[in-house]
């Protein structure tokens, strides 16, 4: 790879790659996502390689086999896209590779097995773009994830990578990058929601008065529970998160930047420094970037897996090899944060919205979503959801259309009974709110945050007692322990709540969650403790029902909560075929061969197993 | 106002609806004690970087453009225009709602049980499962740092199993035994112990796991002089039962 030294060297470049790659090109695109990974698309890939060099020799075939990043689809992967046709297959493994090629790709023909069905209406569907998983979408940042290969950055700058900057750098001064991301609406897409155009503002202020420096930050510390959209966007389109980071340091005025990425994200950290280097050779990080002399280098710090490490001021400490501990602000980072000089950080959903922003404009990027949030995010659809995977939204979408038209609805007919937003800091949205709009106000109204993303489904067998009690552990032992109000109060939240699920609840614990659960909020250091209540007091607005049942009625709704259920034995449905008793793991099923069996209650221990055997649904839980 | 500060920029602002003019760079709580407005604190001493780890000395502050809220004055600079309250309801609810946890934490702490008493706590709702007395303030682990120098002791792990200890759990080979530690400790969770008898007369890692079993050797001299010390609440520059 030649070093680019001037903007004319990026067009000309651009322009052979495109020569290169024309539009249309016959390719067979396997998704190289983590998730897609583990259903083993890596062995997909390598086969259709294989297979395809074998027999190109003696057909006329050309087929480009990439490696991408994630499609989003986790539920169906490995998910395998037949351009330019875009016939989409799912769940294929090595065995179905030789059947595409000499059915699809010699043949023509559609293989009606691997083909997609859609669980609504029961049909099949050919193309990736009708999937209806897709078709309700608005893919903008993630938009190349399913078609570049992440590690080849002649890939990104074919689709025009790089001319963000590129406009950037040569068209628009520092405070006119600034003024078009203010325009654009566009606020902090890791929680807070904070504009991201005032937030460079401030810190490029800081700067200019000051004498030496400062930092930028991707924040890639992604750590709620169910969410993976900055790790996609990382493994799937790492220039993009690095063009961003250019522009904006550009913008701000500082030559070093860090991206803060958790080490449990092995294939992000390899893709982004394989970028990175590439980004390096190519002249596009480093001294006189595109001859614009402008200068900036980039550099990857890895965290051990402490959640509160994503809060920026404990990220920050952890950068400079402190104990990830937050300190109280004020100072802002904008005014005193890495090695105590004006630093900015942004997540990575922010950081890849970027070069999108510069290439249209501010306003243009502002026509999509609702008066204070502009533009699309990214959910992790999880949970009871018939599609599970990452879906991009314009705001303003409402839940009702994420869950039913995106997610396909919920699974084996169940009943929607609540979603939760914002992971662990977030709080649930219950059925009777399916309409509302998805932005950070209305969320927020709610109880709810928009949070990083994360979007987790709760169907009518979900105990939402439990589901509370599940965020409270993990917020519970994640606090950092600094403060005593996250560091006591979430233990005392999470001891009650354990109680309550246990059925030896009292009736006034309810409102002494409710008051603890304020008081935390209030009282607590950092974002964390400040959210940590959050699912148990949401919960309590919308379903204290529930809580009260397992108090008063010494009763789990849901039938979850193991301590409050019992399993039994139908004995007009039992054929006393002996499956559950040789299934039952704690010997608590008695009775004779063809005669109806009885679980001992007390040696029960409630696994289920004998209700997941039986043929006959003879087993109930009461 | 002495000389000193004739150069200094000042803050104007109101304590409890009482006209103040500070020099700039004070916290909340350092205007308030200078003009003899008490706020319980347990984790700050005037010779240590604040911290905001006890939220003991939450004060309500309305700054426009953003809503009252309650903050930590310890760790908030004093700016022109704000208004301060440091006797609300909602503040003394606060105070008294964190005693009730830091004491569920450290219920044989005798200093503990005065200062959570003082502050309005009558019955704990809540008992932690936890058996020494270390509040985790950060005091020892602070002085150890900025007035010792040598960062012998930290703390480990995170959450409710945070605990003081030498760094890795490991003979700390940078203790000089001075008891600074001990000194400021305000719940007497770190003992002095004799150890003369040891070979080793520094820290021994297989009982140094907790902050209650810190053990400081005695050069005499150092040794003496903490026998001495009566360490009660508010002999230790707390400020708390002054």
């Amino acid at each position: 790879m030649n070093r680019i030294n001037t903007i004319a060297d990026l067009d000309y470049w651009q322009e052979s790659l495109k020569v290169d790659q024309p539009e249309g090109l016959a390719q067979v695109t396997v998704c190289g996502g983590t998730g897609c990974r583990a259903y083993g698309s890596e062995k997909v890939w390598k086969a259709f390689e294989t297979e395809l060099s074998s027999i190109q020799a003696d057909v006329d075939l050309v087929y480009e086999v990439k490696p991408t990043g994630c499609h989003g689809f986790c539920e169906k992967g490995p998910l395998v896209v037949i351009r330019p046709q875009g016939i989409f297959y799912v769940h294929v493994q090595v065995k179905d590779v030789p059947e595409i090629i000499r059915e699809t790709l010699l043949g023509g023909k559609i293989i009606e097995r691997l083909l997609y069905t859609d669980p609504v209406e029961g049909k099949k569907i050919i193309h990736e773009e009708d999937v209806p998983f897709y078709k309700h979408q608005h893919r903008f940042v993630l938009g190349l994830n399913g078609i570049i290969d992440p590690v080849k950055i002649e890939d990104y700058i074919a689709k025009g990578g790089y001319q963000s900057l590129k406009k950037a750098l040569t068209t628009l001064s520092p405070l006119e990058v600034i003024e078009e991301v203010k325009q654009s609406g566009l606020r902090g897409r890791g929680g807070a929601g904070f504009t991201t155009g005032v937030k460079w503002e401030l810190c490029r202020n800081n700067i200019k008065t000051g004498t030496d420096g400062g930092y930028i930050i991707c924040n890639a510390d992604e750590g709620d529970p169910g969410a993976y959209m900055d790790r996609s966007v990382m493994e799937g389109n790492p220039h993009s998160v690095i063009e961003g980071m250019i522009i904006g340091a550009y913008a701000i005025g500082v030559h070093q930047g860090y991206v803060y990425i958790r080490a449990e994200y092995p294939l992000a950290v390899q893709n982004l420094r394989v970028a990175i280097e590439q980004a390096e050779a190519a002249g596009l990080l480093g001294e006189d970037i595109l001859g614009n002399g402008f200068d900036f280098s980039l550099g990857i710090r890895l965290g051990a897996g402490a959640f509160v490490c994503g809060e920026e001021t404990a990220l920050m400490a952890s950068i400079e090899g402190r104990t990830g501990e937050p300190r109280s602000r004020p100072p802002y980072p904008a005014e005193s944060g890495l090695w105590g000089k004006p630093s900015n950080i942004n997540n990575v959903e922010t950081w890849a919205n970027i070069p999108l922003i510069i290439a249209r404009s501010g306003q243009q990027y502002a026509s999509l979503g609702t008066q204070n949030s502009k533009g699309t995010k990214i959910f992790s659809l999880v949970g009871k959801i018939n599609n599970t995977g990452l879906v991009e939204v314009p705001m303003g979408i409402t839940l009702r259309q994420i869950v039913y038209d995106i997610g396909g609805g919920i699974p084996n007919g169940k009943r929607f009974k609540a979603a939760q937003l914002g992971g662990p800091s977030g709080g649930c949205i219950p059925a009777e709110h399916l309409d509302t709009q998805i932005d950070y106000e209305s969320l927020k109204r709610l109880g709810a945050i928009m949070g990083s993303g994360g979007m987790v489904i709760a169907d009518e067998d979900t105990c939402m007692v439990d589901f509370a009690r599940y965020f409270m552990s993990f917020t519970q032992e994640e606090s950092c322990g600094k403060c005593v109000p996250c560091r006591v109060g979430t233990k005392a939240m999470l001891d009650t709540l354990e109680r309550i699920c246990a059925g030896e609840g009292k009736i006034e614990d309810i409102d002494y969650l409710e008051e603890l659960g304020n008081h935390i909020k209030e009282a607590s250091l950092c974002g964390l403790g400040q959210t940590a209540p959050n699912p148990v007091l949401s919960t309590i607005r919308y379903f204290r029902e529930e809580y009260e049942a397992h108090i008063l009625d010494k009763t789990c709704p849901a039938k979850v909560c193991k301590a409050l259920i019992t399993y039994r034995v139908d004995e007009s449905l039992c054929t006393g075929c002996t499956a559950c008793k040789i299934a039952c793991p704690a010997g608590a099923i008695f009775g004779e061969s063809k005669e109806a069996h009885v679980i001992d209650e007390d040696l029960c221990i409630r696994c289920g197993m004998c209700m997941s055997t039986c043929r006959f649904n003879a087993i109930e839980v009461v | 106002m002495p000389d000193k500060y004739a150069e200094e920029k000042m803050i104007q602002l109101t304590i409890n609806d009482q006209k103040l003019t500070i020099p700039e760079g004070r916290t909340l709580l350092e205007a308030c004690r200078e003009h003899g407005i008490y706020i319980p604190t347990l984790c700050y001493h005037p010779a240590l970087e604040p911290f905001g780890a006890c939220r003991l000395c939450m004060v309500e502050v309305s700054f426009s453009p953003r809503p009252p809220r309650i903050v930590a004055s310890c760790v908030t600079p004093c700016e022109t225009g704000m208004q301060v309250y440091t006797d609300t309801p909602a503040v003394r609810k606060s105070r008294k709602m964190t005693a009730e946890l830091m004491l569920s934490e450290a219920h044989h702490s005798t200093e503990l049980q005065l200062i959570a008493r003082n502050l309005g706590v009558d019955t704990l709702r809540y008992q932690a499962p936890s058996d020494d007395d270390c509040i985790l303030c950060g005091l020892c682990v602070r002085a150890c740092k900025e007035i010792v120098g040598v960062s012998a002791i930290t703390t480990i792990y995170r959450g409710f199993s945070k605990q003081v200890s030498p760094p890795f759990q490991i003979e700390s080979s940078t203790c000089i035994g001075c008891g600074t530690c001990v000194l400021v400790c305000p719940t007497n969770a770190i003992k002095l112990e004799d150890i003369s008898e040891f070979a080793n007369n520094r820290y021994d890692p297989q009982n140094i796991m907790r902050a209650d079993e810190i053990l400081v050797d005695d050069s005499p001299g150092v040794y003496r002089a903490l026998r001495k010390r009566q360490l009660q609440p508010g002999s230790n520059g707390h400020g708390n039962n002054a």
